[in-house]
C-alpha cells in the first residue's frame, strides 16, 4: 500500500490537494464561483432576451385558430398545424420572392465588396490633397439621416435623366434595381460608408514590405492590388460580404422606396400583413389568423438568414477580430 | 516622342497621388450624385411646395412655411420628436455600458462561450426593419398581448403594487425602463464585436506582468483593460449615435417617412428631417467633445 502512494503521479497528488481545497472553501476560490454563477445567470438571461420574440413567435405559428381562444395554451399549441406557414408562403409568394431577393442581396453585396475594397485601398494606401477632406464626406455619408435626401434621391430616380443628360422626363427607374445598383457601384448604398472606413483600417495596417516587393517585381499599383493586397485580404472580403448580404436582406427603407411593385421578401412580408390587417370585410379571413400568419411569414422571413448564419457563424464572430479594425 | 514631351513625366509621388485619387473617384462621384446633390435639393424641396405631374415635377417658392407647418401645425411632430430624442438619450449611454459589459463577458473563458457568442450577435441577423413596423401597426397582435409583448406586463405589475395615482407613474416608468432592456440588447450587437475585438488585442504579457506583482483582477480591470478600451468608447459612441438615429425603425424616421406621402406633403417632411439632422449633428458633437476630453491616444 505504501509503494503504491509513492509511486502515484506528481500531478495527482496536486489534485487531491485541490480537491481538499475546494472542500474548504477558501473565500477567493468561493468569490470565483460566485462570479461563475452570476455569469453563467446573467448569460443565460440576457440569451433569453434574444430568443424571446423568436420563441413567441414559433409558438404562435404553429398553432390553430381554436388555440387562440384556448386559456389553457400557453406555450405548447394544442392542434399542431401547418396551416399559417401555407396561408403565408402562399400570399407572399415565397419561393419566388426569396430567389428574387436572394439574387438582387448578391448582386448588390458583390458590387459593394468590389467598390469599398477599391475606394478603401485608395483611402488606406494613398495620399494626395484633398484626400482627408474625401474622406470626411466618407464619414458624413453616414452621418446624412436617409430621410432627408429620400425626396430628392426619390425623384430623381423617377424622372432619371442622367442629372441633365436625357431629355424630360427621362427614364423611371423606381420599380427596378437600378437605382440600388448605381448607389452600390459608386459606395453610397446603405452603410457603405462603414464598409469603406473598416476595408481603410485594414489596409491602413498592412506593412509595406508586401506592397514594394510587388513594385520590385514590376507591378503597377493596379496590379500590386488585384493580385497581392486583395488575395491577403480574405476576412475583410469576408466581412464586408456578410454585412452587405444581410443588411440588403433585412432593409425595408430603400426596398419601400426604389423597390415598389417588386417581388422582394420585405415587401411581400408588408403586403401581407397589410392585406390581413384590413381584412375584416373578408370572410375567408378569420380575425385571429392575421398573428398566426404573420408570426409564420416573419418566421418564413428570416429562415435563410438563419441557415446563412449557422453556416458561416464563425466567420460572423471571428472575422471582425481579424480585420485589424481596432488598431 | 511627342506625346511624351506633352504630358511631363511625373513624379513618382504624384503618380501615387494619381493612383489614389483614381480609386477614390467612384466615391466622389457617387457623393456628389447621390448625396450632395440631392441635399441641395432637399433644401430647395423644404423651402417650397412640390407638385407631381405626369412629366416631372414643379416647385413653388413658399419661404419657411412647411418649417413652420412642421413645428406648429402637425398635430403630432414635436411630440414623437421630443419623445424619440429623449428615449435616445437614456438608450445611448445604456447601449454603450451593456455592450462593454457584454464584451468583457463574452472575453472570460467559461463553458459554452462559443454559444453565447453566436446568441449575442443574433440581433445582428435578425434585425429585419419590417418586423419593427409589423409589431407597430399590428393592432390585433397588440390587443392580444402577444407578438410585441414586453417581457413583464404592465397589468399584472398594477395588481401587484395596487392601482392608485400614486403608484401608477412609478409602475409605469418602471415598466417602461424594463421594456427598453429587449432594445436596447437587440442595438448592441455591433457595438459587442468593436469591444471583443479590441479586449482581445490587448497584450496577455500586460496582465501577467500585473499578475506577477500581486494585482487582482478588480485592479488590472481598471489599470489595463479599461484605459485601453476608452478610444474604443469614442468608436462606438460615434457608431451608437448615427445607428439609433438613422435607424429607419425608429418613430421619428417612421414618422418622417410616412408624412411625405401623406398629410403635409414632401416639403414638411423635408422640413422635418432639417431639424432632425441638426438634432443629430448637435448630440453627436456634444457626446464627441465631451469624450475626447478622456482620450489619450497612443502615440
Amino acid at each position: 500500500m505504501r509503494a503504491s502512494v509513492e509511486l502515484q503521479p506528481l500531478a495527482k497528488i496536486r489534485g487531491m490537494g485541490m480537491r481538499i481545497a475546494r472542500h474548504r472553501l477558501h473565500p477567493a476560490r468561493l468569490g470565483s464561483l460566485a462570479w461563475a454563477t452570476f455569469r453563467a445567470v446573467l448569460v443565460i438571461g440576457i440569451s433569453f432576451v434574444i430568443v424571446f420574440p423568436l420563441l413567441v413567435r414559433s409558438s404562435l405559428a404553429f398553432r390553430a385558430v381554436e388555440d387562440m381562444m384556448d386559456m389553457t395554451v400557453n406555450w405548447v399549441p394544442r392542434n399542431l398545424t401547418l396551416v399559417n406557414f401555407q396561408i403565408a408562403m402562399k400570399h407572399m409568394d415565397y419561393l419566388k420572392s426569396v430567389a428574387i431577393t436572394t439574387l438582387i442581396c448578391l448582386l448588390l453585396a458583390a458590387i459593394e465588396v468590389a467598390m469599398c475594397m477599391v475606394i478603401g485601398y485608395g483611402f488606406g494606401r494613398f495620399s494626395y490633397p484633398g484626400s482627408q477632406l474625401l474622406f470626411g464626406l466618407v464619414i458624413l455619408s453616414l452621418m446624412i439621416p436617409p430621410s432627408v435626401v429620400m425626396v430628392p434621391l426619390f425623384l430623381n430616380f423617377r424622372y432619371f435623366t442622367i442629372f441633365g443628360l436625357l431629355k424630360e422626363p427621362g427614364l423611371n427607374l423606381i420599380g427596378t434595381s437600378w437605382p440600388l445598383i448605381l448607389m452600390s457601384l459608386t459606395g453610397t448604398a446603405k452603410k457603405n460608408g462603414l464598409f469603406i472606413y473598416i476595408v481603410r483600417q485594414y489596409f491602413k495596417g498592412v506593412a509595406n514590405e508586401l506592397e514594394e516587393a510587388a513594385y520590385v517585381d514590376g507591378a503597377s499599383p493596379l496590379r500590386a492590388f488585384v493580385s497581392v493586397m486583395v488575395p491577403n485580404a480574405g476576412p475583410i472580403l469576408m466581412v464586408v460580404f456578410l454585412f452587405s448580404f444581410v443588411w440588403h436582406w433585412n432593409d425595408l427603407f430603400y426596398s419601400d422606396l426604389f423597390l415598389k411593385g417588386m417581388k422582394v421578401l420585405p415587401l411581400a412580408l408588408q403586403s401581407l400583413t397589410e392585406r390581413f390587417a384590413y381584412s375584416w370585410a373578408d370572410p375567408n379571413i378569420d380575425g385571429s389568423h392575421i398573428t398566426l400568419v404573420s408570426s409564420a411569414a416573419m418566421l418564413l422571413y428570416i429562415v435563410p438568414l438563419l441557415i446563412l448564419y449557422a453556416v458561416l457563424q464563425r466567420h460572423f464572430v471571428e472575422s471582425i477580430e481579424k480585420t485589424g479594425i481596432v488598431g | 516622342m511627342k506625346a511624351r514631351r506633352l504630358l511631363p513625366r511625373l513624379s513618382l509621388h504624384s503618380q501615387r497621388a494619381l493612383m489614389g485619387f483614381a480609386f477614390t473617384i467612384p466615391f466622389a462621384v457617387g457623393f456628389a450624385l447621390f448625396l450632395l446633390y440631392p441635399f441641395v435639393q432637399s433644401v430647395m424641396l423644404s423651402l417650397s411646395e412640390l407638385s407631381l405631374s405626369p412629366d416631372g415635377f414643379t416647385t413653388t417658392y413658399v419661404g419657411l412655411r412647411n418649417y413652420h407647418h412642421a413645428l406648429f401645425v402637425d398635430p403630432q411632430f414635436r411630440r414623437v420628436f421630443v419623445e424619440t430624442l429623449g428615449g435616445m438619450l437614456i438608450d445611448i449611454p445604456a447601449i454603450l455600458m451593456f455592450s462593454f459589459f457584454a464584451a468583457t463577458i463574452l472575453n472570460q473563458k467559461f463553458r459554452g462561450r462559443l454559444l453565447a457568442r453566436v446568441v449575442f450577435f443574433l440581433p445582428v441577423i435578425l434585425g429585419a426593419e419590417v418586423f419593427v413596423q409589423i409589431d407597430q401597426t399590428h393592432y390585433m397582435s397588440q390587443a392580444l398581448g402577444m407578438a410585441s409583448k414586453g417581457i413583464v406586463d404592465i397589468e399584472h405589475m398594477k395588481v401587484i403594487f395596487g392601482n392608485t395615482t400614486a403608484t401608477k407613474s412609478a409602475v409605469e416608468f418602471l415598466m417602461d425602463s424594463i421594456n427598453r432592456i429587449p432594445q436596447i440588447i437587440q442595438a448592441s450587437g455591433i457595438q459587442i464585436l468593436v469591444f471583443l475585438a479590441a479586449l482581445q488585442s490587448i497584450p496577455p504579457s500586460l496582465y501577467e506582468a500585473a499578475d506577477v506583482e500581486g494585482a487582482t483582477g478588480w485592479e488590472s480591470f481598471w489599470k489595463i483593460t479599461f484605459p485601453l478600451m476608452v478610444p474604443m468608447f469614442m468608436v462606438n459612441i460615434v457608431y451608437t449615435i448615427i445607428d439609433t438615429f438613422t435607424s429607419p425603425s425608429n418613430r421619428l424616421m417612421m414618422y418622417i417617412k410616412s408624412s411625405a406621402w401623406a398629410r403635409g406633403g414632401y416639403g414638411v417632411s423635408v422640413a422635418m428631417s432639417w431639424f432632425y439632422f441638426l438634432a443629430l449633428l448637435l448630440i453627436l458633437g456634444v457626446a464627441v467633445a465631451l469624450v475626447s476630453r478622456g482620450v489619450h491616444y497612443e502615440s
